[in-house]
């Protein structure tokens, strides 16, 4: 169609749509999708830093409460100290996932992403990969820098930010199956985080056990193991379970 | 049936919790023709053209595309429907410009700049073509939508109440599209409590009650 023309003149449509049809399932069409999402998603988030902005601080305060509310003592923070920070993590995740699906769903983009022939459970991904990247990751990247408050030293706090790597994708992803679920449900903020906290907890457990597993001189590869095994599992069934859920809420 | 119905409802009933909205509706639509649905509010419009589209599953009866019965969501459904619903899936802060060509790259076909920026055009609104949608009008969105849908070029439109918070510059400009559209050989299917600026000859009605 060239420019000059106005659409309405262009000539043929895809009267079957067979050529969507044809890319549907296929690894080329999938890949597309998630990085579409991936791309949109980035792209509103950049537009609105405030959110972002907000998420970041409320893991930076809560953090900074602790030392202020309990004991200057360096044993007792470092003791404190993982937890925290993990706990912590958790709260700035839950803050973030209502607006995982819930402007999308309330604008009707949810409707015409679940209405295109590209895989839903690839659309979804992408926008759980967007979440992690401008959610986990600043979190991730900030655990170093607020450990310092705890007396933490670097083998310790070097763990707590790659046990926090593994870990926060998988927040990401069982929170998004809790902000699916909770589409157009009254009361959903409070109802997910009934329903995602209890998710949450062998993440936490792991991910704060290799923490401490380094703090006690032991090897914190089994844990590790354990949430980068935790993550794979999600990374492969939560798609699938997202974009069921969001049929149903659409229904 | 005849053998050149290309859009088929069979029986279908709709219920929202316990109150039943409709049942045995049928309809049949040949290429190049649109169907208007009427009834008035809580009818049962929207989730009539919500089963047709592939959002919502029937209590009862099928929908059937091209002779072939349709589930909800189905891939082969998915392909060729454009819905235009109350919400316009629009993101309030991408431009008009970023919202369309998100949307386009979206399906396969490969929808250039100016394309885009002809549709917005033809919708006079090439002016407010970079501002963020958060700052447009009702009217100006509906119009955005009226773009998408011109460039999506699916064989079968759903359009929910079309005519709501068009002005009569854009009014012209869907009967235009719909037109072009039903020419083709497309079929719509649209709710309307206005009449629709579709030819008579063209269009068949239904009305829920």
């Amino acid at each position: 169609m060239s420019a000059a023309e106005p659409p309405r003149n262009a000539s043929r449509i895809p009267v079957e749509g067979r050529e969507a049809r044809a890319s549907e399932d296929t690894g080329d069409s999938a890949l597309h999708a998630i990085g579409w999402a991936l791309a949109r998603d980035i792209r509103v988030a950049l537009r609105s830093k405030g959110e972002l902005g907000v998420q970041l601080l409320f893991y930076v305060i809560v953090v900074s409460l602790f030392p202020l509310a309990t004991s200057p003592s360096r044993d007792v923070l470092a003791m404190l100290g993982p937890g925290v920070l993990w706990t912590a993590a958790l709260l700035a995740s839950l803050l973030s996932l209502s607006r995982l699906f819930a402007s999308d769903f309330h604008d009707g983009t949810l409707e015409q992403i679940a209405l295109s022939p590209r895989p839903l459970a690839a659309l979804v991904s992408g926008k759980m990969v967007a979440h992690w990247l401008t959610t986990g990751l600043p979190v991730v990247v900030m655990a170093p820098l607020l450990g310092g408050q705890y007396a933490l030293d670097a083998s310790v706090l070097a763990t707590l930010t790659l046990s926090l790597l593994l870990g926060t994708p998988i927040l990401s992803l069982l929170g998004a199956v809790g902000a699916a679920l909770t589409l157009g449900a009254r009361g959903g903020g409070s109802l997910l985080a009934l329903l995602v906290l209890p998710l949450y907890v062998p993440v936490l457990i792991f991910g704060a056990g290799a923490v401490d597993a380094v703090r006690s001189g032991l090897s914190a590869a089994p844990h590790l193991s354990l949430l980068g095994a935790g993550l794979l599992i999600a990374l492969v069934a939560v798609p699938f379970a997202v974009a069921a859920a969001v049929r149903i809420a659409l229904d | 049936m005849a053998a050149n119905d290309v859009l088929e409802a069979r029986r279908l009933a709709a219920r929202r919790g316990f109150a039943t909205l409709f049942v045995d509706v049928d309809f049949s639509l040949h290429d190049g023709e649109a169907l208007v649905v009427t009834g008035p509010n809580g009818s049962g419009k929207t989730t009539l053209l919500r089963i047709v589209a592939g959002l919502t599953a029937p209590a009862a009866g099928e929908v059937r595309w091209r002779g072939e019965a349709t589930r909800p969501f189905d891939p082969r459904l998915r392909g060729v429907v454009a819905f235009n619903g109350h919400w316009s899936a629009l993101k309030d802060e991408l431009t008009a410009e970023e919202n369309l060509d998100a949307w386009t790259s979206l399906t396969d076909q490969r929808v250039t700049r100016d394309a885009i920026v002809s549709a917005l055009d033809d919708v006079a609104l090439s002016r407010q073509r970079r501002l963020p949608v958060r700052v447009l009008s009702q009217g100006q969105r509906r119009r955005i939508a009226l773009a998408r849908l011109a460039l999506a070029k699916r064989a079968l439109w759903i359009l929910d109440e079309p005519l709501t918070a068009l002005d009569d510059q854009a009014v012209d400009v869907l009967a235009d599209l719909l037109d072009a559209h039903l020419s083709r050989g497309g079929v719509c299917v649209a709710a309307s409590h206005q009449p629709m600026p579709i030819a008579a000859t063209r269009a068949k009605t239904l009305a829920l009650c």
